[in-house]
């Protein structure tokens, strides 16, 4: 019976430069934030990242991690503009595949499907068509009508976060929305899910919750408060305090190098351990 | 229906019926409002005269009955809702959302993606988002609390929001701008930009100065007023904080 628990490091062991790496959750929601800050201390580069973008993109981008985006929208939600993404795209230093939202579920539900496209409105007489002349649109063969056809985009990894897991694979969400994460799984070569808590297989919950099953992931990593600073409802809420830290560093570079000091320079341990002290800070100097 | 008149009616009561009106006649369908001022017309509009529409609540749930701006939603989920289910209602075109707008211009095309040019815009705003197969699917309106030549402009930079002037498809349907000024629509000659109605207390003139495109005018009137009921509905019921003010400022 096969056991896929991982660490973070393990995973990251696994991508290589260069490759198409697809990140779940949405916005600044249950984002799989303890792999993406894995990646930064890699020296894995060159990567098109694939997501329906918040932070984990900011963070890619500002690492310098990116050569192409694919995303139809980069929020922090209760921030709406992702400061990073911002500069990266204003510096002109990513490749910029900007598609509508449903486009890129299309994209990946094709790639799930082993189609070459699937065919959709979506994108049809915006600039969307404009900006990316690699997109073809193809006749009805029971009618006149012409529609986009948007290409499969296959993934050589998936990387994203849900609630609970066991050590074969299987996991479920607790929160409202599984958003596209077992798409993310299925359009990919190798899944990988990290989670809050791994639990015997019996106890995984609700079984209309457990929407990722174990066909579809090579890897489990157990890493409590790993969305952080997204959100993982029940188990915890955006941080928003540290979001608004986040985004007054990503404005100024120094500000940006003591923040990345002090949070991003050690393992995920010491991140968690920095924050908690950050938080503990705080409170000192409100009380 | 008696015509509210209490002569301290607000700019923002004014936007919050033209919003609600966007939605009249839609019948059992989902009405996505993006910012405050859409958000109390919805509500209000389910309210009064459009009881059957459905409402999120920003979420993954439908939920029935009012609720404040800025409250919590109501307690009563009436289905599931997250985001997948709303892609397919986008497909289906049982959906009027009322989007936001960075730049607008005369035939209806919207730009919420990014200023300047795309390779290296000078500006990164949030991305296309879902505003392409919106406009190609369903029903829509545009919110913009600011009318000004910077959002009324002859060419946007990203079409995001597809225009009249654009093949999107068969089910495009662009219904009403709504301003801080004045309700727009697109039924000018070829399809182009007309004012419908101006605010109490602005001049047709005062729309078209603040536009960077000649506006096609024939008859315009004045922006519906409040009903009595609608207004204690805002005031007491959906909107007790008046965070509709700090969106469209007192004129």
């Amino acid at each position: 019976m096969a056991d896929k628990r991982m660490t973070e490091e393990q995973v990251v062991a696994e991508l290589q430069s260069g490759m198409t790496i697809g990140i779940g959750g949405w916005g600044s929601r249950r984002k799989p934030m303890s792999l993406v800050r894995a990646i930064l201390r890699s020296d894995v580069t060159d990567l098109t990242i694939v997501s329906y973008g918040g932070p984990d993109v900011g963070l890619l981008c500002a690492a310098r991690k990116v050569k192409r985006l694919v995303y139809g929208f980069v929020s922090l939600d209760s921030i709406p503009l992702e400061p990073h993404f911002q500069a990266a795209r204003k510096a002109g230093a990513i490749e910029a595949t900007e598609w509508d939202e449903g486009m890129v579920q299309w994209a990946l539900y094709a790639a799930a499907a082993r189609l070459p496209f699937l065919p959709t409105r979506a994108g049809l007489g915006s600039d969307v068509m404009r900006v990316n002349p690699d997109l073809k649109t193809v006749k009805s063969p029971y009618g006149d009508e012409e529609l986009l056809a948007v290409p499969a985009l296959h993934l050589d990894a998936a990387l994203v976060h849900l609630n609970v897991a066991d050590a074969r694979g299987n996991a479920a969400f607790h929160g409202p929305d599984l958003y596209f994460d077992d798409l993310f799984c299925q359009a990919a070569t190798r899944a990988y899910v990290s989670c809050e808590r791994i639990v015997p297989t019996g106890e995984l919950g609700e079984l209309t919750r457990t929407r990722i099953a174990r066909w579809m992931v090579h890897g489990v990593v157990e890493s409590p408060n790993g969305a952080h600073f997204t959100s993982c409802v029940p188990d915890y809420d955006r941080d928003e305090a540290f979001q608004k830290e986040y985004v007054t560093a990503a404005k100024d570079p120094d500000a940006w190098a003591a923040f990345s000091a002090r949070f991003l320079s050690g393992d995920e341990a010491s991140y968690q351990q920095a924050v908690k002290a950050w938080r503990e800070e705080k409170r000192a100097v409100s009380a | 229906m008696t015509i509210a008149t209490d002569r301290s009616i607000s700019r923002a009561e004014i936007c919050a019926i033209a919003c609600a009106e966007a939605w009249r006649g839609d019948g059992e369908i989902l009405a996505s409002p993006m910012a405050l001022v859409p958000s109390l017309g919805a509500r209000l509009a389910r309210e009064t005269f459009e009881p059957d529409l459905l409402l999120s609540d920003g979420e993954a749930s439908f939920v029935a009955g009012p609720w404040k701006l800025g409250g919590r939603p109501p307690a009563t989920v009436e289905a599931w809702i997250p985001y997948r289910s709303v892609f397919d209602l986008v497909w289906s075109g049982r959906r009027h959302v009322m989007m936001g707008a960075s730049q607008l211009d005369r035939f209806g095309n919207q730009n919420i993606s990014c200023i300047g040019p795309f390779e290296k815009p000078t500006n990164q705003l949030l991305g296309v988002r879902g505003a392409p197969g919106n406009t190609a699917n369903h029903a829509t309106s545009y919110w913009v609390p600011r009318h000004s030549p910077r959002v009324f402009v002859e060419r946007v930079d990203m079409v995001s929001g597809v225009g009249t002037d654009k093949d999107g498809g068969p089910f495009v349907d662009i219904r009403r701008v709504v301003t801080d000024l004045a309700v727009l629509d697109l039924r000018g000659p070829e399809r182009s930009m007309r004012l419908v109605s101006v605010h109490p207390g602005v001049t047709v003139e005062d729309v078209q100065s603040a536009t960077g495109f000649p506006l096609h005018v024939d008859d315009v009137v004045q922006s519906r007023l409040p009903t009595d009921t609608e207004l204690r509905l805002m005031r007491e019921v959906l909107d007790p904080k008046n965070l509709r003010d700090k969106e469209v400022a007192p004129a």
